[in-house]
């Protein structure tokens, strides 16, 4: 039932807009924050067992959308798997590092703030802060806002993924609840004199299906 | 359960129970210092003769800075099938690199062991996690290096064995603390070291931290580190934290191989330089 419920709710929302939205919002937040480069979020996709760059802000922002890669590759699959945030400085000095990013993103940063994105037990994914003024001494104080950055795109995310499960239950056919779900958006849009005896109708329904719990 | 001395009947003895000749041997064994300072606990110690084991991304055993593993593993998981196989991969992220340098930075005779748990994806990596530390624990190796840790509640219960047969096997378990508010695995268990960063430019500078889960703090900001294909970087994180306290733990160990986990644990809290008075 609890299926249900999530599918009947998202069916009421808008798509999954608002939340992009309010994913966009925090990685160009956090790189206003650290002054840095770039931002991203990555999301992991279970099903492929693969990272996907969810929301970019700065270098990147028009291509990598959407891009894949395996889940285990990398600083930001290390901080995946690990449940470990990591800062690295001078990355570049990495060959190998320097030339599978620039494969896969045409763009070589120098430094990677990267932190993992968790809801209870849940790992979600990945939050990426590149190139911020490597020159400044990193301060423990920049790692607490990390931490509380991650903290609320974990959230943006976890609401995300919610919303995109129940909206993928809600197209399957819904779930025996899917009923309420059109129901609701049909009442929405009915002429008032309609919608009064529909709800007259609804609410003598909800009194015989609560007698008889 | 309490031990229960008897003077005969040894061998009708359970196995909790010790005999007088051998309870009379066990209380003279060791004989402490009237007081515990870092010249008796690591002094002239440089890790020969200790083994710590590296759970994590691999090693490059080339890098300059690593000076070479012992042997190195991968976890591979076929179903329900474990795999420990000859690492031919090496370091397939550069942090596990990182580890090994730390620790043969600070001892530089110990030997190292890698057991590679990444690689192989986040779907199946906490089983790799779990059957990794498995092989490390039945290999007896004196202290463990874990820069990791997981949420997933249904390893946890598997976790909690494997760091309490650490425990009483004599394998120190040292584990990276989680730097936000989620629940994570192994550090918060009570038979393992946990630590985290400080900022105090000084690899041999570590705290004990008087109001737990986190035990120790040890230099893990701006970090020189080893990385893959013979690079350095600078790095900060938890995870250079803990390498730092495994290789104090193999100066220890190294010095002093018969020290239990919570007597080496105890020596780090005694000597940590939030605590040291004289000397």
């Amino acid at each position: 039932m609890s299926g249900d419920r999530a599918a009947i709710a998202a069916g009421l929302l808008p798509g999954d807009d608002l939340h992009r939205a309010l994913l966009r919002s925090i990685v160009d937040t956090a790189r206003a924050i650290f002054r840095a480069q770039a931002a991203s979020v990555f999301l992991l996709d279970a099903e492929t067992d693969e990272l996907v760059f969810e929301a970019v802000s700065g270098e990147g922002e028009e291509s990598l959308v959407g891009r894949r890669f395996p889940s285990s590759t990398g600083i930001a699959g290390w901080v995946l798997v690990t449940g470990q945030s990591l800062v690295l400085d001078d990355v570049t000095a990495d060959p190998r590092f320097a030339s599978q990013s620039a494969q896969s993103t045409c763009y070589v940063p120098k430094c990677i703030m990267a932190v993992p994105l968790e809801s209870g037990d849940r790992t979600l994914g990945v939050l990426e802060v590149l190139d911020r003024p490597c020159a400044e001494r990193f301060t423990m104080a920049e790692s607490d806002l990390l931490g509380i950055f991650a903290a609320q795109a974990a959230i943006a995310l976890d609401l995300l993924q919610r919303s995109r499960s129940a909206r993928r239950l809600l197209d399957d056919g819904g779930g025996d609840a899917a009923v309420l779900t059109r129901l609701a958006a049909a009442l929405e849009s009915a002429e008032a004199e309609d919608r009064e005896a529909a709800l007259a109708l609804l609410q003598a329904l909800e009194r015989i299906v609560s007698r008889r719990r | 359960m309490a031990v229960t001395l008897h003077a005969d009947d040894s061998d009708a003895l359970p196995a909790h129970a010790v005999a007088g000749p051998e309870a009379r041997r066990l209380r003279g064994a060791r004989q402490w210092p009237s007081q515990v300072d870092r010249t008796w606990a690591f002094g002239g110690s440089t890790g020969a003769g200790a083994t710590v084991c590296v759970v994590d991304s691999g090693v490059d055993a080339e890098h300059p800075l690593v000076g070479g593993v012992g042997r190195a593993v991968a976890i591979r998981i076929e179903g329900d099938e474990t795999h420990v196989e000859a690492d031919e991969t090496g370091d397939v992220c550069g942090h596990g690199t990182a580890c090994a340098g730390i620790i043969r930075s600070v001892a530089p005779d110990c030997e190292l062991v890698s057991v590679r748990v990444l690689g192989e994806g986040f779907v199946g990596s906490g089983p790799a996690l779990i059957e990794g530390l498995r092989w490390a624990v039945e290999q007896g190796f004196d202290v463990i290096n874990m820069s990791l840790s997981t949420t997933k509640e249904r390893f946890v219960a598997d976790l909690h064995a494997l760091t309490d047969a650490a425990y009483f096997r004599r394998s120190l378990i040292v584990a990276s603390a989680h730097n936000m508010p989620v629940r994570s695995y192994p550090w918060r268990f009570a038979s393992v070291v946990s630590v985290a960063s400080h900022d105090i430019d000084d690899p041999l500078a570590y705290l004990r931290n008087p109001d737990p889960p986190v035990e120790f703090y040890a230099r893990g900001v701006e970090v020189d580190v080893a990385w893959s294909d013979g690079s350095t970087l600078r790095a900060s994180g938890n995870s250079f934290a803990t390498p730092h306290i495994s290789g104090i733990c193999a100066l220890i160990c190294a010095k002093h191989p018969d020290l239990t986990p919570p007597e080496v644990k105890t020596l780090l809290g005694l000597t940590a330089t939030n605590a040291v008075t004289d000397g």
